[in-house]
């Protein structure tokens, strides 16, 4: 049985540019849980994972949000990511000059300054960064490029993965790690996912694809439409989605 | 978006760090400026009569010119009879032989500005010629330098022990008559550096030279003059930073390279002059004239400078290729914060076969600050197989800066090759929540992107002054800079 809840999304609504998105989400992850969000385009996922990382365009209007027991919406990103929230970008940005590894080293010292622990030092760093690099089937070049500079779009979301692997986060939140993956790069993004598995830690996918969901196999299945959850089920919801598409729940909902 | 912005502006609105005035006893003149002026200071400073001779011609050609408009700098007319043209520290006996001899204040100064005069030049090698307002009180690692056959020393002192250089030299790269702030200079230019480096020396240490303008309402007048003979290679560091005040401060510096074949000139400067506060209030007023002439074959020059300070900068290092296979090289991070302005570049002429020039120049604007780069490029009609290459690339931080390119090219050779590549991108917002999510503060983040942006030129810099130049960057855009 799952422990306390690690996320509580109560009654959520946020607008952008003046024109609300999300309309009242309600959401529980408990601690070691996979919960999968499906959803059509433009229904407000990543709009939701952006304002659970607190990007500020986005305006939030009502509702609450708690992560390990602290109100998350009152934290700014920067404590939000060293308390554990790590989110994956579905559009990883490109930061021209700024070495991948330092950004990494500088990311997991800042979490571990939080924790009260020494900062890794360089060999220690380069040691673990290596490790999880090759268990992620990346070349070690990338070590020493821009942040995502001229990397492909596989690579951009393998490169999420990575840093999420060094950062060992609480919950984090993948937006549509697995589009733009060929199979081979889907199975590693899935392994190292699925490495991160574990008692205390909890993972929400954002994804339209039944395919990711054979290789991490998810607790719970939220299908998210107009802004809010619809419904949710355990996995076989997902596959229903894939055979019958969305047109049938929100259909269901009108009626 | 706006929040953002208002975030980015935090973060960049740390104030001067630099800020403070030591109150040493200057000997100065009254304000105000004609030929006995110009007369007292070449008699307080014991000149040969070929000198005096100059700068009177100088200034007698300076009452004819006119102050430059075309920059892109606005600022309230200069009153040239406001300033005072000579101010010197005073000592009980003329110029002191140790550190011991230095006053101590001026020592507290130095390590005030984390310039330990004493401890940096021990550690590090580095020959310092310190010069502080206007005079060189303090120079080290003279013997070693003498042995490797090296002058360096402070102007004057050149002017009175090999004044056959000085007068050879003197004003053949940077004429009287180049511009009105030139001309100004060579009239009452108060003191500054002198190099020169005999024929196959390679310089044996960096010489770095830190320049503090201090005495208030003192116009400060520098003048450097680097000669590398055949063969000859020297690098060169210049790093200054100014106290707080009021009033505007006028500087005008001129700096003349030679280098004669085979030799090579590296020319580094970090710039950290009182930039005025956050209204753009103060702050010094930076017109710079230098330049570098290859005039042998197959030397070479490069300018590399990190510009964060100075309410105005008006300064064009550049290169005169005349020396067949000549390379000239500028490597620039031009920082504009509040209400900074900042319109620098340089020019390239290429004269002699083969010649090369490369420019990077890098342009950050941030508050309300102005940015502007305007370069030259001109090839001569006998610079068969000449070629530059340009690159011009502006940060915007924040909505209400600017930055403008202004890249002229003059070609008149066919068979030259020039490429020009420019960019202008805002310091992402995307790019500032990325870090933000990783967990890295905005701070942080800012001097990341930052220092990512000026990494081509920064990898130019010597080591220890790469890290001082990240350091000032820090200072105008805070905190630590990977
Ligand atoms: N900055 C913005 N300005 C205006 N509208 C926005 C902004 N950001 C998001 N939106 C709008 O909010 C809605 C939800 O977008 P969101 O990106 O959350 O959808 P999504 O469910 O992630 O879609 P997809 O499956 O295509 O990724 C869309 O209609 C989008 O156009
Ligand atoms: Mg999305």
């Amino acid at each position: 049985m799952p422990g306390k809840n690690v996320l509580t999304i109560s009654k959520l609504r946020a607008s952008v540019a003046g024109k609300s998105i999300l309309k009242g989400v309600d959401l529980q992850i408990g601690a070691g849980e996979v919960h999968a969000i499906m959803g059509p385009n433009g229904s407000g996922k990543s709009t939701l994972a952006q304002v659970l990382a607190g990007r500020e365009d986005y305006e939030v209007e009502g509702g609450g949000v708690t992560f390990d027991g602290q109100d998350l919406l009152a934290m700014r990103p920067e404590e939000r990511a060293r308390a554990g929230f790590f989110l994956g970008f579905q559009y990883p940005v490109e930061i021209p000059g700024v070495n991948n590894a330092y950004l990494l080293k500088a990311a997991l010292n800042a979490k571990r300054k939080r924790a009260g622990m020494p900062e890794v030092d360089a060999y220690e760093f380069l040691a673990l960064i290596k490790a999880k690099m090759k268990f992620m089937q990346m070349n070690e070049a990338f070590l020493s490029r821009g942040v995502n500079e001229g990397f492909s779009g596989g690579e951009k979301k393998r490169n999420e993965i990575l840093q999420m692997l060094v950062l060992e986060p609480r919950l984090a939140v993948l937006d549509e790690t697995d589009s733009g993956l060929d199979i081979d790069a889907l199975k590693v993004v899935a392994k190292g996912v699925n490495s991160l598995r574990g008692p205390d830690r909890s993972i929400v996918l954002i994804t339209h694809y039944q395919r990711l969901l054979d290789y991490i196999e998810p607790d719970h299945v939220h299908v998210f439409s107009d802004g809010r959850i619809l419904k949710s089920g355990d996995k076989s919801l997902a596959r229903e989605l894939e055979s019958r598409g969305y047109d049938w729940i929100q259909e269901g909902r009108v009626a | 978006m706006s929040s953002k912005s208002q975030e980015i502006e935090a973060v960049l609105g740390q104030k001067y760090r630099h800020g403070f005035v030591t109150d040493i006893e200057s000997d100065s003149l009254p304000p105000g400026l004609d030929e006995s002026v110009v007369a007292a200071i070449s008699r307080r400073k014991q000149e040969p009569q070929f000198l005096l001779d100059w700068r009177l011609k100088a200034f007698r050609h300076w009452r004819t010119m006119r102050e430059p408009a075309w920059a892109s700098v606005r600022y309230k007319p200069i009153d040239y009879q406001d300033i005072s043209y000579y101010s010197a520290p005073r000592a009980p006996t003329d110029a002191p032989k140790s550190l011991d001899e230095v006053d101590p204040k001026l020592l507290a100064t130095y390590e005030k500005l984390g310039i330990p005069l004493h401890e940096r030049a021990r550690l590090a090698g580095v020959a310092v010629d310190a010069v502080f307002d206007s005079v060189s009180v303090a120079t080290t690692f003279k013997d070693k330098l003498a042995k490797a056959g090296v002058i360096f020393c402070s102007f004057s002192e050149a002017v009175r022990n090999h004044p056959e250089l000085i007068e050879r030299h003197l004003g053949t790269v940077v004429p009287i008559q180049d511009n009105f702030f030139a001309a100004l200079n060579s009239a009452v230019f108060s003191d500054g550096s002198f190099v020169y480096v005999p024929p196959g020396v390679r310089c044996p240490m960096e010489l770095s030279t830190y320049f503090r303008i201090n005495a208030a309402k003192t116009g400060q007048f520098e003048r450097t003059l680097i000669i590398a003979a055949e063969g000859a290679s020297v690098s060169y560091l210049e790093g200054c930073t100014a106290p707080m005040r009021d009033e505007n401060q006028l500087h005008a510096a001129v700096v003349e390279l030679i280098a004669l074949d085979d030799a090579q000139i590296k020319y580094s400067t970090v710039q950290n002059w009182y930039p005025g506060d956050e209204n753009g209030v103060g702050g010094i007023y930076n017109f710079v004239t230098k330049r570098g002439e290859c005039r042998g074959r197959n030397a070479k020059i490069s300018w590399t400078q990190v510009e964060t300070g100075s309410a105005i900068t008006w300064k064009y290092p550049s290169c005169v290729l005349k020396g067949e296979n000549s390379v000239g090289e500028f490597y620039s991070v031009a920082v504009a914060n509040n209400f900074q302005q900042a319109d620098t570049g340089t020019k390239m002429i290429h004269i002699g076969r083969n010649t090369k020039s490369t420019i990077v120049a890098k342009g950050i604007s941030a508050g309300h600050a102005t940015n502007t780069y305007r370069g030259l490029v001109k090839i001569l009609p006998g610079a068969d197989g000449a070629r530059n290459f340009t690159q011009c690339d502006s940060l915007l931080m924040g909505s209400r800066c600017a930055a403008h390119t202004f890249p002229y090219m003059e070609v008149r050779n066919p068979g030259a090759t020039v490429e020009h590549e420019a960019s202008t991108s805002k310091i992402g917002e995307d790019q500032l929540f990325y870090c933000l999510q990783r967990g890295v503060s905005a701070e942080d983040a800012v001097n990341m992107i930052v220092s990512g942006f000026c990494k081509a030129v920064f990898k130019e810099l010597p080591m220890e002054f790469a890290v001082e130049a990240q350091n000032l960057l820090s200072v105008s855009l805070e905190g630590a800079v990977g």
